[in-house]
């Protein structure tokens, strides 16, 4: 068959195909998207027969193009999370967590025992403080939590305004500390166990130098409650690293880049939730933590309870299957 | 695509030098992607980089007039700005950030298909291992040396940034009386002479000849006749308008 033949036969089936592509990338609902999957397989033997009777390379680009365009909307990837956010919180997460629980126990053991390994050193060396944190910063970290100030956590008692601004700075400094902890473990590793190394030492150090200059009630009462949520997003952001790195290291049977591929999905899934968490954690930290209402007591047992809630949420959530997943 | 049908030679062929990247589908047709090189993106990233700068700029005066409220709206805008600008703009105007669409690039997946949440957040989030250290070394580096030119980022979310189609006009083919060829064509060579009455409007009048004359021996006409005689095969390989 000649190709201006093949042209005029087909030529209303294509441009017909290509109004229903416009239609479906500007999202609006084709009007007849059933027969949509047969249209594009004719399309594609088109495409076929044009390329082996040799036909011009302006008809056969024509083609590619139009069979490109309806490949990207046949084979779209759905979002999984998008889809499933209600299912993916419920249970997902913290399934998810279970599952990579290596390396959330290697990034945990790295965060919290150096922050804990730290605190306990500079409590008994204070003098420890000062080679990790320069002098005036510790003074400036000392009047913020000075007790006799009788205020928490900033200069002057915060009005509702700037409890606000608080909120929005701790979103934008701990998801991007978060951000980087993860990135960086694409460095073999290296860059996760850094910052894991670093933040537990230095929130470490800040804990420690306090509690032993006699402000630990001020300083704990008000970090316990959103660290619950806090600590715990920013090692499993590390896990997150430590899992591409270990991709790279390991990569088992896989090419490496295929292994990084396969990890990076998965981890980017943890990290999803760990912006979760740090959304709670600014919400908690802006208003609650700072209020100088509650006695410190009361503050200890809501810190406690919403360590336990954390804990239980990871260890129990989504163990049993139920139907609406 | 011109597959190579010369016949078999004592030397070897090399392989085409060609960026183009194959998506075989799932129904057995070969789609070329374009990807595109380490220049032009730095140059779609430099052009993202002012527009945020200038969006923030914006921003932050309008946020001044606003006191505390619009400190606090400040840090979540540069949060929003800085960590959510590409991915937004990837997942939403399918796989364009303003830069790209300006130098006319998009993302997509390896598979051909349009970019998602999962995998915008992984590669923008990644750039910031790109960004090492300094000036987007580490990135710039993985780009050079990768066949299909990715960064880390697109390496470990499985992204690919590729030309857009740009749209086709028809090319006018030059008027002919149409002619039968003295021999049998193979395709590629029907392809060639196709295209070469399609590139004809493109190519001056000297290069042209230059070109059909080297076919005048095969052809058994005088080279000044050689184009007419090509113009005439196309046309009858064409058929009847």
């Amino acid at each position: 068959m000649k190709q201006s033949l093949f042209e005029q036969r087909h030529k209303a089936e294509w441009e017909q195909f290509s109004l229903m592509l416009d239609q479906l990338e500007h999202g609006k609902g084709a009007s007849r998207t059933g027969d949509f999957p047969k249209d594009y397989r004719r399309l594609c033997q088109h495409l076929a027969l044009a390329q082996e009777r040799g036909y011009s390379s302006f008809l056969i680009d024509t083609l590619q193009q139009l069979v490109l365009r309806g490949h990207q909307q046949l084979y779209r990837h759905r979002s999984r999370l998008g889809a499933n956010v209600a299912g993916f919180i419920l249970a997902g997460f913290p399934r998810l967590v279970r599952e990579q629980w290596r390396f959330v126990l290697a990034a945990g053991l790295m965060f919290f025992g150096s922050l804990i390994g730290f605190a306990l050193l500079v409590y008994l060396f204070p003098d420890l403080v000062y080679n990790l944190i320069p002098a005036e910063q510790v003074g400036e970290l000392q009047s913020m939590y000075d007790p006799v100030a009788g205020h928490l956590g900033r200069t002057t008692e915060r009005a509702a305004s700037e409890d606000w601004v608080m909120f929005g700075y701790y979103i934008m400094h701990n998801i991007g500390i978060a951000f980087q902890t993860f990135a960086s473990g694409l460095l073999l590793g290296l860059g996760s166990a850094f910052f894991l190394l670093f933040n537990g030492l230095m929130i470490g150090a800040v804990a420690g130098h306090l509690t032993h200059v006699g402000y630990g009630q001020t300083f704990w009462s008000f970090v316990i409650g959103h660290g619950a949520f806090e600590l715990t997003a920013i090692a499993l952001a590390g896990a997150a690293g430590l899992q591409l790195g270990w991709a790279l290291i390991a990569p088992g049977r896989l090419p490496r880049a295929e292994a990084l591929r396969l990890a990076a999905g998965k981890s980017v899934l943890l990290i999803c939730g760990v912006m979760l968490f740090l959304l709670i954690a600014a919400f908690i930290e802006a208003y609650w933590s700072s209020m100088t209402a509650p006695k410190p007591m009361t503050k200890y047992l809501v810190g406690a309870a919403l360590w336990g809630l954390v804990a239980m949420y990871l260890l129990f959530a989504g163990r049993a299957r139920h139907a609406p997943e | 695509m011109l597959e190579t049908t010369a016949l078999p030679r004592k030397a070897t062929l090399y392989p085409q030098l060609d960026t183009r990247y194959q998506v075989e589908t799932p129904e057995g047709i070969d789609l070329p992607l374009r990807p595109a090189g380490l220049m032009v993106r730095a140059l779609a990233f430099a052009i993202d980089l002012g527009l945020r700068g200038l969006i923030l700029g914006l921003l932050f005066i309008g946020l001044a007039f606003l006191g505390k409220l619009g400190a606090g709206l400040g840090s979540l805008m540069l949060f929003g700005v800085s960590w959510w600008y590409m991915v937004l703009f990837e997942v939403l105007n399918q796989g364009r950030s303003p830069g790209k669409q300006w130098m006319g690039l998009r993302v997509v997946q390896d598979d051909g298909t349009p970019v998602g949440w999962t995998a915008s957040l992984l590669r923008n989030l990644l750039r910031f291992v790109d960004m090492l250290p300094f000036g987007y070394f580490l990135g710039a580096i993985s780009c050079l040396q990768h066949p299909t030119f990715k960064r880390l980022g697109d390496l470990a979310a499985g992204t690919l940034v590729i030309y857009r189609e740009q749209p086709l006009t028809r090319p006018q083919l030059p008027e002919a009386q149409p002619v039968r060829p003295a021999f049998a064509l193979t395709l590629s060579e029907q392809r060639s002479i196709l295209g070469f009455a399609e590139r004809q409007g493109e190519l001056s009048e000297s290069r042209t000849l230059e070109l059909a004359s080297i076919l005048a021996q095969p052809l058994q006409v005088d080279p000044p006749r050689a184009v007419a005689e090509l113009n005439g095969i196309a046309r009858g390989l064409l058929g009847p308008a």
